[in-house]
């Protein structure tokens, strides 16, 4: 039971990068009614786009970061709004959920045809030395992770809670209709959200990626984790996107370390269904008619 | 012209179901070993894709586990046939199980928004990929069940391909009528009347939850009958042909067709089934051009396949269940799912 403490900071760890993605979908069905199923694909996109700067182009980290950010907003933010979001939304949610599962397959197989279909590593970040504090051995990745989710996270709180644009956000997620009627530009606002989320997804890539390794079919699995986080924590909340984060990536560390690295899925699928059988809202979230 | 065109296309509809009725029967005699597995394949998805045109389609619901639900339709044949159980038994049962689990799934998800329920699919898919894989006593793990034996009925056994191939046919015209005979019933009206108008499909009386609820479980049921039919076609089953990936492929079988077409299911099935074929030498592509067809028929032909040909014939108007069908309730429609 040593490590039960070193074990909650990489759950804590690998669970605010889920929560990050799982952040950005919220905020896509919350502005939109957007239900992005490319979300996994919306991290790989980014990490392959940083492993071109730093390898192919060889750019320092500090100039490859913000050029991959960038470079997210405006394919995954801008032109997605532009070309596939802007047509569809006004034909209702289906043919806009349909799109985005389109939409994931095709950055999956054409990163997989065009330029690998092997893993690539990822330099790391951040140093993996373990920092000891009382007899408890913490990885000083993951603690960073920790602290370089927190600050986007918070940054985006601040920035809902805090200004105009996040106001009309807020406005715009509770009532559509009304939003448009008091002159907010609604098609506008989506596609910041549509921005915001490209520059979230591009920031959980950053950090997922020297875990995970950077392969054409990842975003499966870290899109479905973004989705349980949302759906555990709940739908239409940030603070539950948040919470579901942190619970997927808890349970699965703590079951992977201690139960059986096999099922390591079953068990938060377990919580995602007792929740959807009795708080279908999610644990944080509220509920919709 | 297009509503002469349309009476046209009508009036030679009996014929041409004829013809294509009798290109069935004379399959086998013309098609080698391959091309006939490649047709019988067509059939287990056409019933595939009717179930799910009936819950997407119609009723409007996400459903990202029909995959799951072929799969409980071929291992309960799998597993029982051995067992001494009669092939339709067990698939009956399969289809049964698949109905049942729909309701359980549907039951608590279409209590709240209907995203819900593709994410409750989405979630039971690879559930039941995990427990398939997992339960090695049962479903032999990920090694699958081989050697499932195709039904015979006392002398009359279906065991060459070509009588499998007539086996599966008859299944998919039952399918293809009990399709038609619910879309037709008062359930099939109410079916529509809620994807034209969810608000004033209430307003009239439609109970919404329950109707969705049976659409759904109805959906599921075909699809483990699919499932049934499909193991013993390749005789050979594994958790990998049942995963989250096909119950997506599925899905885009019905939209390329045509959502909440009648005639979608069958040219979906057919192009799902031949176009990965033709483009075989070019897996990775094939997948690429896929995608990317997906996503230009949402933005630009929603209608599918079906809204193609529609084009082209030049009807004015478009009906709920094609040119045979009666006049949808409240005049023609034209959105494919108004908000």
């Amino acid at each position: 039971m040593r490590d039960v403490p070193q074990l909650f900071v990489a759950g804590v760890s690998i669970g605010s990068i889920y929560a990050m993605a799982a952040i950005g979908f919220v905020l896509l069905w919350q502005t939109s009614g957007t239900i992005n199923f490319a979300q996994g694909e919306f991290v790989v996109l980014p990490a392959f786009v940083m492993v071109f700067f730093l390898t192919v182009l060889h750019v320092p980290f500090a100039v490859a970061l913000p050029a991959t950010v960038v470079v997210s907003i405006l394919l995954l933010g801008l032109l997605v709004k532009k070309v596939l979001v802007e047509r569809l939304l006004r034909m209702g949610v289906l043919p806009l959920v349909i799109a985005t599962l389109g939409l994931s397959m095709l950055i999956r197989y054409s990163l997989q045809q065009f330029w690998t279909p092997l893993a690539l590593p990822f330099p790391t970040i951040f140093p993996r030395a373990p920092i000891r504090a009382g007899g408890v051995i913490v990885s000083s990745e993951d603690l960073m992770n920790v602290l370089s989710a927190a600050l986007v996270i918070g940054t985006l709180q601040l920035l809902i809670r805090r200004t105009k644009l996040g106001w009309a956000m807020q406005a715009v997620a509770q009532n559509r209709d009304l939003a448009l009627i008091l002159g907010i530009n609604v098609s506008q606002l989506v596609g910041l959200t549509f921005m915001l989320n490209a520059a979230l997804t591009a920031a959980a890539a950053v950090l997922i990626a020297p875990i995970y390794l950077v392969k054409y079919d990842i975003g499966i699995a870290i899109g479905l984790k973004a989705f349980y986080a949302a759906i555990i924590g709940g739908f239409n909340q940030i603070r539950g996107a948040l919470l579901g984060g942190l619970l997927v990536g808890l349970v699965e560390t703590y079951a992977g370390a201690y139960i059986s690295n096999q099922f390591r899925d079953a068990f938060v699928l377990l919580i995602l269904i007792g929740v959807l059988l009795l708080k279908p809202e999610g644990l944080w979230g509220v509920r919709e008619e | 012209m297009s509503a002469e065109a349309g009476r046209a296309v009508r009036q030679w509809r009996p014929l041409g179901v004829l013809a294509g009725a009798a290109g069935l029967l004379l399959l086998p005699l013309l098609l080698e070993q391959y091309k006939l597995y490649l047709a019988s394949l067509t059939l287990v998805y056409l019933i595939l894709a009717i179930g799910l045109n009936l819950t997407l389609g119609y009723a409007g619901q996400i459903s990202l586990a029909h995959a799951a639900f072929m799969s409980l339709g071929a291992y309960a044949v799998a597993i029982l046939v051995p067992l001494g159980v009669p092939f339709e038994g067990g698939l009956v049962i399969g289809a049964i199980v698949a109905f049942f689990w729909g309701l359980v799934l549907g039951f608590p998800a279409l209590k709240v928004k209907h995203h819900y329920l593709a994410m409750v699919t989405l979630g039971f898919n690879i559930i039941v990929f995990l427990v398939l894989r997992n339960w090695e006593s049962l479903t032999g793990g990920s090694s699958g069940i081989s050697g499932i034996a195709r039904p015979r009925w006392g002398p009359i056994r279906f065991q060459s391909d070509g009588a499998y191939y007539y086996y599966i046919l008859g299944w998919a015209m039952l399918a293809v009528a009990s399709a038609h005979w619910i879309l037709h019933s008062r359930w099939g009206r109410a079916f529509r009347a809620i994807r034209q108008n969810e608000m004033r499909a209430e307003v009239v009386g439609v109970s919404l939850r329950n109707y969705k609820l049976i659409a759904f479980a109805i959906g599921s049921a075909y699809a483990g009958l699919g499932g049934a039919l499909f193991a013993p076609l390749l005789t050979y089953i594994d958790p990998g042909a049942f995963t989250l990936d096909r119950s997506i492929q599925f899905l885009m079988m019905v939209v390329i067709g045509g959502l909440g077409r009648f005639e979608g299911p069958f040219v979906g099935a057919a192009v799902l089934t031949l176009l990965p074929e033709a483009l075989r030498r070019s897996q990775g592509f094939y997948l690429i051009i896929f995608s990317l067809a997906v996503i230009l028929m949402m933005l630009f032909m929603p209608k599918g396949l079906v809204g193609i040909w529609d084009w082209i014939v030049g009807r004015a108007t478009h009906r709920g269940l094609g040119p045979a069908g009666p006049p949808a309730p409240g005049g023609p429609v034209t959105e494919v799912t108004p908000q």
